[in-house]
């Protein structure tokens, strides 16, 4: 069993990757990258998260654009899984693809700033500390749980290739 | 129950014989495009680390359209990154500062009807316009691509968009897009694909249906599609591309919902700053004063958009104040504006042109805004700091409206220049 605990960094609807990371910052490097994340939004962000936090969104997180760096810049600052109400379909392939689950809850909204997530990654069940509230994450399929479980693609195919995938 | 074009596209590339909404199956690519900024640069270090060649250097198209023209060292060496790998790999469809990658798919006719197609890039699902079922993927499922040709796809459920009637003058697609965007929502087709079709579709040239397929991407859609009829046909036989009409969705195809819309009650509309699902009347937008107006991208630069808004500018001046930049979608689209005085007009108005490419769509290229400006836009997102400074505003509208608040000095009703009906 995996297990995820956190405090939560709470975003609105529609939180669009421009605003994740703004396009002038794209041609840096990941580390560069996350000294940025989120701040079209709440500047500074990436100061005020401790290892180990994790990200609540509400509809359609990650829409815009198809950058990967989206969600590896938001990893890369710390944050250990993000929960939404719904997510943008490729920012939702791109978390599966660099090894970070994507956890879609339609009550996440009732999730608030500050309290702490404790989260079961292989049943979906997002538990909130302080008051003992449960969510539960949409399952997903065994194709995609697949490459979860070998850590996101580039793993995957290192683990399949020569053979079908 | 029959399939939807989609389903029957996926199906095929799928090796099956029917797939239904929500199945997940992993599917062989037609053709692929990735472009510098997405591409090579990110993934090129991880193939050599996997040991192995690329799947099909016939089946991949590759385009500098992001960083061209280079105007910093990084840039520049983005550009280079991108070069060594058309040549180690030996890709012949290579296009570097010729257009931007989702207007060249179609114009260079690499996809076709029924394709299972797959660009690095939010906005590869402009090229469905050519009834091809066409996604958007990130860095990483490219690389999968790349290296293996294959995919992981869950089958989307598809919403029939039924146009009755057609556009009035003075109307485009960019309004009609814009008016179904403010109407669902920008996650209203989330996961979903929408399939156009109606009176008004049937009446629209490929450039002008390729702004609703392009703009899928804004509400939320996997993809956009337009069933190949005789304008296709005819586009792509100009191209040197013989194909047949269809393939079409049957009759008894499980569709999750029609949304229906009266072509003929759209007006021209713009979308306020930040939102582009926050769309009101043009007429309606007040005092919105601007710096900036700006004719670019794969939603907004094209042959036709050139033209739309030459029409407007003929015999007139950009306001004192703002400055309007057109960024060409292509090198053909120049062109072509070049050789029917299209361009002479653009420039007589006060018109700045720039280079073809990605331009400050993203951000990214040249024409970038400063704090404090208001822009408007043919392009198709307007998030807090999309185009350059977080703090600067960008209103959405078409090439009418922008070439006519370029002249207004504010956004208005495109109608008032064009002496048409309001």
């Amino acid at each position: 069993m995996t297990t995820i605990e956190g405090k939560v960094w709470k975003f609105g609807d529609n939180v669009d990757t421009d605003v994740i990371v703004p396009g002038k910052y794209l041609i840096g490097d990941i580390e560069e990258i996350a000294e940025h994340v989120m701040e079209g939004i709440r500047p500074g962000f990436a100061d005020l998260v401790q290892p180990g936090d994790v990200l609540v969104g509400g509809k359609n997180f990650g829409t815009g654009s198809s950058r990967e760096v989206a969600p590896r810049a938001i990893q890369a600052a710390g944050i250990s899984a993000i929960v939404a109400e719904s997510f943008a379909r490729i920012f939702f392939r791109n978390c599966i693809n660099v090894g970070f689950v994507p956890l879609e809850c339609s009550t996440a909204g009732a999730i608030e700033e500050g309290q702490h997530l404790h989260i079961d990654t292989d049943t979906g069940v997002v538990t909130v500390s302080e008051t003992g509230v449960t969510h539960q994450a949409l399952r997903l399929p065994t194709e995609i749980g697949e490459i979860l479980e070998a850590g996101g693609l580039e793993p995957f195919l290192k683990q399949r290739i020569g053979g079908r995938t | 129950m029959g399939m939807t074009l989609a389903e029957k596209i996926i199906a095929r590339a799928g090796g099956r014989d029917e797939v239904r909404p929500d199945d997940v199956l992993w599917v062989e690519v037609d053709v692929a495009m990735t472009h510098d900024s997405s591409g090579p640069r990110r993934f090129w270090p991880a193939l050599k680390e996997l040991g192995v060649g690329i799947w099909d250097p016939d089946k991949l198209v590759i385009v500098a359209d992001h960083y061209v023209p280079a105007a910093d060292v990084g840039s520049a060496r983005i550009l280079q990154t991108t070069r060594e790998f058309v040549e180690e790999y030996g890709i012949s469809r290579f296009h570097e500062a010729e257009g931007i990658s989702h207007t060249l798919m179609v114009e260079k006719a690499y996809v076709r009807p029924g394709m299972m197609y797959v660009g690095g890039d939010s906005h590869s699902l402009t090229a469905g316009v050519l009834g091809c079922f066409a996604i958007g993927v990130g860095s990483t499922d490219m690389l999968g691509i790349v290296a293996t040709g294959r995919t992981w796809l869950r089958v989307p459920r598809t919403i029939r968009v039924q146009i009755d009637h057609e556009l009035s003058a003075g109307v485009t697609a960019k309004d009609l897009i814009l008016s179904i965007i403010g109407d669902q929502g920008m996650d209203g087709g989330l996961y979903r694909v929408l399939e156009f079709g109606g009176e008004a579709i049937s009446g629209m040239d490929i450039e002008e249906r390729s702004v609703l397929t392009n703009m899928c991407a804004e509400i939320g859609a996997k993809s956009g599609i337009v069933p190949a009829d005789s304008t296709t046909v005819s586009y792509l036989a100009e191209r040197g591309v013989d194909v047949p009409e269809g393939p079409f969705s049957d009759d008894d195809a499980g569709f999750e919902a029609t949304w229906s819309y009266d072509a003929a009650a759209v007006v021209p509309v713009v979308a306020r700053p930040h939102k582009h699902d926050d769309v009101i009347p043009a007429a309606a937008a007040g005092e919105a004063w601007l710096t900036r107006a700006y004719i670019g991208a794969c939603t907004g630069a094209k042959y036709r958009d050139l033209a739309m808004a030459a029409e407007v500018l003929a015999g007139r001046k950009v306001a004192s104040g703002v400055l309007l930049q057109v960024a060409p979608a292509s090198r053909a689209a120049l062109r072509q504006a070049m050789e029917n005085g299209v361009a002479q007009t653009l420039m007589d108005a006060g018109a700045h042109i720039l280079s073809t490419g990605c331009g400050a769509c993203p951000g990214i290229g040249t024409g970038v805004l400063g704090p404090g400006e208001v822009c408007i836009s043919t392009t198709s997102r307007n998030a807090r700091g999309r185009m350059g400074s977080p703090d600067s505003e960008v209103w959405l509208g078409s090439p009418y409206s922008v070439a006519a608040a370029a002249v207004a000095g504010r956004v208005i009703d495109p109608r008032e220049l064009l002496a048409v009906p309001a």
